[in-house]
C-alpha cells in the first residue's frame, strides 16, 4: 500500500514538475507547480513527517503559490515573446541537458556510499518524541546557529525589499499622531457670528 | 556549553548586533541624514574588530558542533575581510554623498555581508557553508542596484541576482550529493570518507557542482559572465568593495571546503581547480585588452587575479594555501589604491572611467600619475613591486606542486596581461593631448592611493609579515 502510494505521489510530483516548465500559460505552470508542492507534502507523510508535510501545504501551497499566482497574472510579460527567443537556444540547451543527464545516471547508477557513510547517517525520526518537539529540539538546540543565520538573511531580504522600492512621495498627505492628538477645540475650531442677511 | 559557543563567535554577534542597532537607530531618528555618520562607524567598528581578532585570537576553537570553526586560516582571512570592508566603505562616502547616492542601508548592508563573509571562512558544515554564502550574497546583490533610477545599476544588481541564484541552485545540488554519498555535512566527517581513490563517482560529481557554485562566487572562467557588467553597473565604491572583500571571502570559503572536506582526496579535485585557474588567467587577459572603460578592464583584471589565486589552491598543499593568502592580502592592497584612483576620476562633477581620458595625467598630476603607475606596475606583477612577489609565490607553490605547465601557463598570461596596464601607463605619459579632468582634491582617497602605492614599494623588504601569518593560517588548514 505505501509503496502504490509513494509510486503514486512520485510520479505526480514529477508530473507537476514537468508541466511547470512546458506548459504555454503562466497560470497554468503556477498550478501544476502546487501538484508538485502537493506531492512532496505526501512523500513527507510517508516518511513520517507530519509536521514537515502539513507546513508544505500552509506555507507553500497557501501562501507562496497564491502570491505566484497573483504576480503572474498582474505581470504584464509576454511570455509567447519570451519562449520564442528561447527556442533560439533549444538544440543547445538540449543537448547540454543531454549531456548532465548521462552524468547523472552514471552517477546514481551506481549509487555506492562512501564506507562509514551509513554509520553516520543518523536516525531520521526518533520513536519517541512528537514530530514538532523533535523538529523544535534539532532547531533550537543543535543548529541555533543556522537558525539565527536564516533569521539575520531574511531581515537582509527585507531591507533590499524596502531600500530598492519605497519612495517617499512629497506630494501626498500622512497621518501624524502626534499633532493629531494635540489638537484642542480651542485652536482647531473658530466660532462666528453670523448676522442673518450678511456674508462672512 | 552554550556559553563557550557564543563566547567563540563573538565577533560575528557584535557586528550583527551593531548592524541591527544602526539599522532601528537610523529608522527612527535622522534616516540618511546619519548616512554619513554609519558609514564612518560601520568602518571603524570592522576596522577594530579585524584588529581584535587579528591581535587576540590563538589556536583552534569549534562551535556548534563543529560548524563553525576559528581557527588561523579563518582570522587571517577575517582580518583581510573586515580591514578591506572598512577600508573601501570610507572610499565611498564622499562620492556617494555627493551624487546623493549614500543612503543609510549602505553601511548597514556592507556589515550584514562582512557578518555572512566572516561565516563563509569559518564554515565546518556544508549548510553553514551554504547561510553564509546567502548571507552574503543577498546584501551584495542589493547594494549593487542601490542606485535604483539608473538602469545600469538595476540591470547589474538583477544580472547578479539571477546568476546568483543559478550559481546558489548548483552549489545546493553538489552539496546534496555530497550529503548523499558520505552521509553527514560536518565537514569533519566528510573527509574522513573521501579518501583518495575512494571516491564513488557521485561524490565526484557532487564536487564538480561544489566547486561550480564557488567558481561563480570567485568569478573564475566559465562562471564569470556577470563580473564586467556588474562591476561596470553598479556605483564604482560598490564595485570597489565587490573586487576585493567578497573575493577574499570566496577564495577563503573554496579553500575551506576543499581542504576541510575533501583534504584526503586533493588529486580529485585538483585538476579541475587547476583548468579554472588556467581559463581564469588567460580569458582575463586576452578579454581585457579590448577594454575602453576601466571598471570593465578591472573586473578582467579580477578574473585573471583569481586565475592566479586558484593556481595556488589548485597546488592542494599548505604552501598552496600560503601561496593563496599571501596572493590575496596583496591583491587587496592593489585594488584599494587602484579604486582610489578610479574614484577621484571626474569631469565637471561627473564620473569618468574611460581610459582615454586619462591622457597625459602625468602632467596635471605628477604625483598621483606616479603612485598609479606603481599600482598598475605591481597589477601587472612587474619585479621591483609587491605584486610580482605575489605571483611569485603562487608559481613556486604549483611548480612544487608538480603542476609546471600551470606555471608556465601562468607566466604566458601574466605577460599577455601586462600589455593593457601597460597601455594605461602610456596613455598617463605619452598619450595626446587629453581632456582636463577636475582637480579634486579629496584627502581620504589621497591617503589611500598613496598609501596602496607606498605598500607595493616597501612592502618588498619584508611583506610586513604578511607571508608568515600566512604561513602559520595555512598550517591550520592543511593537514
Amino acid at each position: 500500500m505505501s509503496v502504490f502510494a509513494f509510486y503514486l505521489f512520485a510520479i505526480s510530483a514529477i508530473t507537476g514538475g514537468l508541466f511547470t516548465v512546458i506548459s504555454r500559460q503562466p497560470v497554468h505552470s503556477v498550478l501544476w507547480l502546487i501538484l508538485a508542492f502537493i506531492s512532496s507534502a505526501g512523500l513527507f507523510v510517508l516518511l513520517g513527517a507530519e509536521f514537515v508535510a502539513m507546513l508544505l501545504v500552509i506555507v507553500y501551497v497557501g501562501a507562496v503559490a497564491v502570491l505566484f499566482l497573483f504576480v503572474v497574472m498582474m505581470l504584464d510579460v509576454d511570455f509567447a515573446e519570451l519562449k520564442a527567443e528561447m527556442a533560439q537556444y533549444m538544440p543547445l540547451a538540449l543537448l547540454i541537458g543531454l549531456v548532465i543527464l548521462m552524468q547523472f545516471v552514471m552517477a546514481f547508477g551506481s549509487w555506492e556510499s562512501a564506507q562509514g557513510a551509513a554509520e553516520q547517517l543518523a536516525q531520521p525520526i526518533p520513536t519517541d518524541q512528537h514530530n514538532t518537539e523533535a523538529l523544535g529540539l534539532i532547531i533550537y538546540d543543535q543548529y541555533i546557529l543556522l537558525f539565527q543565520l536564516s533569521g539575520l538573511i531574511l531581515l537582509v531580504a527585507m531591507i533590499g525589499a524596502i531600500t530598492l522600492t519605497l519612495r517617499h512621495r512629497k506630494d501626498v498627505k500622512r497621518q501624524d499622531v502626534m499633532l493629531q492628538m494635540s489638537r484642542d477645540p480651542a485652536k482647531a475650531m473658530e466660532l462666528k457670528d453670523i448676522k442673518p442677511g450678511q456674508g462672512l | 556549553m552554550i556559553q563557550a559557543d557564543l563566547s567563540v563567535i563573538l565577533p560575528e554577534i557584535i557586528l550583527a548586533l551593531y548592524a541591527m542597532a544602526a539599522l532601528l537607530g537610523a529608522v527612527y531618528t535622522g534616516k540618511d541624514k546619519l548616512a554619513s555618520m554609519l558609514v564612518w562607524s560601520t568602518a571603524g567598528l570592522m576596522a577594530a574588530l579585524g584588529i581584535w581578532i587579528g591581535t587576540s585570537g590563538s589556536g583552534t576553537q569549534e562551535a556548534f558542533g563543529g560548524m563553525f570553526v576559528d581557527d588561523g586560516f579563518a582570522r587571517f582571512a577575517k582580518v583581510a575581510i573586515l580591514l578591506s570592508a572598512a577600508a573601501v566603505l570610507v572610499m565611498g562616502q564622499e562620492y556617494m554623498s555627493r551624487r546623493g547616492m549614500l543612503r543609510f542601508e549602505y553601511p548597514i548592508l556592507v556589515a550584514l555581508s562582512a557578518v555572512g563573509m566572516m561565516m563563509m571562512v569559518s564554515a565546518g558544515d556544508l549548510m553553514a557553508l551554504y547561510m553564509g554564502l546567502e548571507l552574503q550574497s543577498l546584501a551584495l546583490y542589493v547594494v549593487a542596484s542601490m542606485r535604483r533610477d539608473s538602469i545600469k545599476s538595476t540591470e547589474a544588481g538583477l544580472k547578479y541576482f539571477v546568476l546568483g541564484a543559478l550559481s546558489s541552485g548548483l552549489l545546493l545540488y553538489g552539496a546534496s550529493l555530497v550529503y548523499g554519498f558520505a552521509g553527514t555535512t560536518k565537514f569533519a566527517g566528510i573527509i574522513e570518507v573521501a579518501q583518495h581513490g575512494e571516491i564513488s563517482i557521485g561524490m565526484l560529481f557532487g564536487i564538480v557542482l561544489l566547486i561550480s557554485g564557488l567558481g561563480f562566487k570567485v568569478s573564475a572562467v566559465p562562471f564569470h559572465m556577470w563580473t564586467p557588467d556588474v562591476y561596470e553597473g553598479a556605483p564604482t565604491p560598490v564595485t570597489a568593495f565587490f573586487a576585493t572583500a567578497p573575493k577574499i571571502a570566496a577564495m577563503g570559503l573554496f579553500a575551506r571546503v576543499m581542504h576541510d572536506a575533501f583534504g584526503h582526496a586533493v588529486s580529485d579535485w585538483s585538476q579541475v581547480v587547476a583548468v579554472l585557474s588556467l581559463l581564469s588567467m588567460f580569458v582575463g587577459a586576452v578579454a581585457a585588452i579590448g577594454q575602453r572603460d576601466i571598471k570593465r578592464l578591472m573586473a578582467y583584471s579580477s578574473i585573471a587575479h583569481m586565475g592566479f589565486a586558484l593556481m595556488g589552491l589548485a597546488a592542494g598543499t599548505e604552501m598552496g594555501v600560503e601561496a593563496m593568502l599571501v596572493y590575496m592580502a596583496i591583491y587587496v592592497a592593489m585594488n584599494i589604491g587602484t579604486f582610489a584612483f578610479i574614484l577621484m576620476l571626474q569631469k565637471d562633477g561627473q564620473p569618468v572611467t574611460d581610459i582615454q581620458a586619462l591622457n597625459q595625467y602625468s602632467r596635471r598630476e605628477p604625483g598621483k600619475a606616479l603612485a598609479v603607475l606603481v599600482l598598475l606596475f605591481s597589477l601587472a606583477g612587474v619585479p621591483p613591486m609587491l605584486g610580482f612577489f605575489g605571483k611569485l609565490y603562487v608559481l613556486r607553490a604549483a611548480y612544487d606542486a608538480g603542476l609546471a605547465w600551470l606555471a608556465i601557463a601562468g607566466v604566458i598570461a601574466s605577460v599577455i596581461g601586462a600589455f593593457y596596464y601597460l597601455r594605461i601607463v602610456y596613455f598617463m605619459y605619452f598619450g595626446d593631448e587629453g581632456e582636463d579632468l577636475d582637480r579634486t582634491s579629496s584627502p581620504v582617497l589621497w591617503v589611500f592611493l598613496m598609501g596602496s602605492a607606498a605598500v607595493m614599494v616597501l612592502g618588498i623588504i619584508n611583506m610586513f609579515g604578511v607571508d608568515g601569518a600566512a604561513a602559520a593560517a595555512a598550517a591550520t588548514l592543511v593537514h
